[in-house]
């Protein structure tokens, strides 16, 4: 069994799983937080992700997209329903293994303050015992990929970084074992506008060259335009809109139609 | 007699006394640190449990010094006259600054850094050893400053109990009412505790992170 999940990480799949079969699969899902569940966050979500897909979880803070990501590495478990990852459900994998095998990027970044840029970004093949010469070739390039010299900020502790630096060294650290799959919480949410364009444009390039599948929340229709190629809108834990980031604005929903509606006064001439 | 005369008549024994004072202090901190950090490491994230161990640590804490000593001296195996029972009392006062910095250190990591390491695939322990202990290796060296000093300060009392040290000395000039002989074993103790509270002050600030 184990076997057989760590080839599904390295995107082989055996026989029986096509390229067609979702890569992340939400079955019914509800989940609600407090004691007994007293604050319901989502309700009865259906939601197949494809492998390869850029999908943007887009809605209001308290929609209830943070959690959905959550579920998808197990932070968070289910009230009810499953949440399917390579097939099977997040509940029978070794959380450990689901998790070394899904890159996580927030907000915050959460770098390790203590330990230096090259040794954030090596965690997770460090935790699986990679060979030095190996770490340490996937270290330059994972630097080069988001646009950091790998000598020059191997050495440097967090709190030496700008907050475009710290968030592209947790860009770095996300993709460090390659894992198919890419969890982005508003990953450019905190940066100041100039910095989180340039990095929403790299890492928009980033993306396409990656093929990975990539599932990022945001609460910005733009960043959303720009980085998915599927936009999910969520609303009170509920889907209240899918479809591609072409057909996205000209839905005719009237939370849609506001989004569309707020960007384009916000941007003008988008 | 002027407290330097007896200081250099007495040298030796001061010398001796002021070993013997170390060495109880020392024996009695590697047995609260071996005791406080394991413990504190449990209790985290365990709210009663916390609240249980630092409430008995607290009840020890408030027992006067002298009649802890005194409590201990009829327990078999742990009392009894002499170093033993020292030591027993000694850990007991050095215990809670340890366990309660031991909790607020782990306890008070940023949760965004623990989320990163949890949702990375760390496993508990793997948080607890690279992430949780270093983070806050400050923080746990600071109980152990305070501790330290407060049992410098509390382990003159053994000298009622037979087990030596400078509080010998202190016993001694107040029978005697002599100035001269209480300062020699008091101002030995005031610079041990001054120099232990120094020392891990540095150590303190050397391993504080960012």
């Amino acid at each position: 069994m184990v076997e057989q999940s760590e080839r599904l990480l390295l995107g082989m799949s055996p026989s029986g799983t096509g390229i067609g079969n979702p890569i992340i699969e939400f079955r019914g899902v509800s989940y609600a937080a407090g004691a007994n569940g007293a604050r319901p966050i989502l309700d009865g979500i259906s939601l197949a992700i494809r492998r390869g897909e850029n999908i943007v979880l887009l809605g209001k803070s308290g929609a209830g997209k943070t959690s959905l990501l959550k579920l998808i590495n197990r932070l968070l478990m289910p009230t009810s329903g499953e949440v399917l990852v390579e097939g099977r459900t997040t509940a029978a994998w070794d959380v450990i293994r689901l998790r070394r095998g899904i890159g996580y990027v927030i907000q915050d970044v959460g770098l390790f303050p203590h330990f230096d840029v090259a040794r954030n970004v090596t965690l997770v093949p460090n935790l699986e015992n990679w060979p030095k010469d190996r770490r340490e070739r996937r270290y330059v390039e994972v630097m080069q990929l988001v646009g950091l010299d790998p000598s020059e900020f191997a050495h440097r502790l967090p709190h030496q970084l700008s907050g475009g630096q710290r968030q592209r060294v947790g860009v770095a650290r996300a993709l460090a074992a390659d894992p198919p799959i890419l969890l982005m919480d508003e990953p450019f949410g905190a940066l100041d506008p100039v910095t989180r364009a340039d990095l929403q444009r790299e890492f928009g390039e980033l993306a396409q060259r990656l093929a990975k599948t990539i599932v990022l929340v945001t609460h910005d229709l733009r960043e959303a335009l720009l980085l998915g190629s599927r936009i999910v809108l969520l609303d009170e834990g509920r889907v209240v809109a899918d479809a591609s980031a072409k057909e996205f604005p000209r839905l005719t929903h009237p939370l849609v139609q506001k989004y569309v509606a707020s960007q384009q006064s916000t941007v003008p001439h988008a | 007699m002027s407290f330097w005369q007896f200081f250099t008549t007495h040298q030796a024994e001061i010398l001796a006394a002021t070993r013997e004072h170390l060495t109880l202090v020392f024996i009695a901190m590697m047995i609260a640190v071996g005791i406080g950090l394991p413990l504190g490491m449990y209790i985290v994230g365990r709210p009663r449990l916390q609240s249980i161990a630092l409430g008995v640590a607290n009840i020890f804490q408030t027992i006067p010094s002298l009649a802890l000593f005194g409590f201990l001296i009829p327990i078999p195996f742990l009392g009894g006259i002499g170093a033993r029972t020292a030591i027993v009392a000694l850990v007991l006062y050095a215990l809670l600054p340890i366990l309660r910095n031991t909790c607020v250190g782990l306890g008070s990591i940023d949760p965004v850094i623990l989320e990163a390491g949890e949702a990375m695939g760390m496993t508990d322990r793997q948080i607890l050893f690279r992430v949780r202990l270093p983070l806050a290796r400050s923080v746990l060296i600071a109980g152990i400053r305070t501790s330290t000093v407060i049992t410098i300060g509390v382990a003159t009392i053994a000298a009622a109990i037979g087990a030596g040290g400078l509080g010998t000395f202190i016993f001694r000039g107040v029978a005697m009412v002599s100035d001269a002989v209480i300062l020699a074993g008091a101002i030995p103790a005031a610079l041990l505790a001054l120099a232990a509270d120094f020392l891990l002050g540095l150590l303190e600030r050397r391993t504080k992170v960012g």
